[in-house]
């Protein structure tokens, strides 16, 4: 009898690799039936867990609800991530009244290695972003790569302290689909920022 | 009574690596190293930590057994933020090919969210674009016969020969680490295929890697070794996650497991 159980435990055991997986999913659609499906197109499919600079764990899920402006930097980069960061600092600055606290604008680590959720802390201290509507988060290398893939970003380490990266920030609407993609550095934001009230103004 | 237990128990684990994709038999061993990629400045040379690696390309069959476990992979549900229109385009419908399409042939059409999935669902994961190109620098005899001329003559024979996806997976011979068909039948994904920085959009970006597209590595190369790889490198650079295209399959790897 003893004999039969550790068996069944070890088939068990071999299947939850991938079986994971499945339940998850099944999860996702459960709870999404619940209060309204999540779209094909949307982010709030992902699965993945990321943490935030205060070391809360949440699902992209969680972040329904609000329009996101997203772009994906690492803390540690001298060159274009400051532009980069200054360039949400002047998104956020220059949305109407209207959109208060219907926006997010969150910043994704590439490095995670590095981007610690007590260094993201001090770099959000720092640039004082520690507050709405400001986030930080980081996730796995995997998770981190494949949400780069959904944003179409591009990134390589070159060294420990160095990437090369695509500057790229993503607007998406309260479903979590992609609506806006504002592509270099220092470009002008006006189209960007005109996405944002629209993705807004349709929730 | 115990014995027979033991043999219960090894009957258990058998049934499992059945299961999850004969692990070690269809798979071979690489042993890491050290090598120059095409991309590579002078002094970056890059580490490749030891693997096992598929010894085929994933087949049609095997995409078909994928898609009939997990159903949400199947084309009529697969979710479009992981795959586009053309996901599993030369299929009649979820679970079945086109009578035009062979169970031998590697998959194609599939995208790299698709991939990534299959792999991890086999408990393995996609080679990076380091380990892909450290195996690919191999042929029959020479861990890295990039230097020679045959190698790059038969790579770029085969990049113009048409309809290669559809013939079937291990008709070509063994290269030296004892894998099959890197070159010859399809492209294949990579995990960090977007770590390729050649696109448009990237002009615009710290770009580091401009020694990839710069007048040194492609157009003044002095032999043909870096055209092919720079063909690969650009392929890499242009596609996104969703993509599904007619010549591009992939194939699983493994890290070697800690004793």
């Amino acid at each position: 009898m003893k004999t039969y159980i550790i068996i069944v435990a070890i088939l068990v055991l071999g299947l939850v690799s991938c079986k994971q997986n499945n339940t998850a999913v099944a999860e996702a659609t459960e709870t999404s039936n619940e209060s309204e499906t999540i779209s094909d197109m949307s982010i709030y499919n992902l699965p993945s867990t990321w943490t935030n600079q205060n070391g809360k764990d949440i699902q992209l899920k969680d972040l329904k609800g609000d329009v996101l402006v997203m772009v994906m930097i690492y803390t540690t980069c001298k060159a274009a991530c400051p532009r980069l960061v200054a360039d949400m600092r002047n998104i956020e600055k220059r949305l109407p009244e209207s959109t208060s606290g219907k926006v997010k604008m969150i910043f994704v680590s590439i490095d995670p290695e590095t981007d610690t959720p007590e260094r993201l802390k001090v770099f959000a201290q720092e640039n004082f972003m520690d507050q709405e509507p400001w986030t930080f988060l980081r996730s796995t290398e995997e998770n981190t790569r494949e949400f780069a893939a959904v944003l179409a970003v591009k990134y390589k380490e070159i060294s420990p302290m160095d990437f090369s990266h695509s500057n790229i920030i993503s607007v998406f609407n309260d479903a979590g689909e992609l609506v806006f993609q504002q592509e270099g550095l220092g470009v002008n934001s006006d189209a960007t920022i005109q996405n944002i009230e629209k993705a807004v103004s349709e929730m | 009574m115990l014995k027979k237990t033991y043999i219960l128990l090894c009957m258990a684990f058998l049934l499992q690596l059945t299961a999850f994709g004969q692990v070690t038999t269809n798979m071979v061993h690489i042993r890491g190293g050290s090598y120059i990629p095409l991309y590579g400045r002078d002094s970056s040379m890059v580490e490749v930590d030891d693997f096992l690696m598929d010894k085929l390309p994933v087949t049609n069959r095997q995409y078909v057994d994928f898609v009939k476990q997990y159903p949400e992979w199947q084309r009529s549900k697969v979710k479009g933020l992981f795959a586009d229109q053309m996901y599993l385009r030369n299929w009649k419908n979820d679970t079945l090919l086109e009578d035009t399409e062979h169970l031998k042939s590697p998959i194609t059409y599939v995208s790299w969210f698709a991939a990534s999935k299959y792999c991890e669902c086999q408990g393995k994961r996609l080679p990076t674009v380091d380990e892909w190109e450290y195996v690919a620098m191999a042929d029959e005899e020479l861990a890295d016969a990039r230097v020679k001329k045959t190698y790059n003559e038969k790579i770029l024979s085969w990049y113009e020969a048409p309809k290669t996806s559809t013939y079937e997976v291990g008709r070509n011979p063994e290269n030296f680490w004892g894998v099959k068909d890197l070159h010859d039948l399809v492209w294949e994904w990579t995990s960090d295929f977007n770590s390729i920085l050649i696109t448009g959009e990237s002009r615009k970006d710290v770009d580091k890697d401009s020694s990839l597209f710069c007048g040194s590595a492609a157009v003044g190369v002095t032999d043909l070794m870096n055209y092919a790889a720079f063909m690969r490198y650009a392929f890499r650079g242009s596609i996104t996650a969703r993509y599904s295209i007619k010549n591009l399959g992939f194939r699983c790897v493994q890290d070697v497991p800690v004793e």
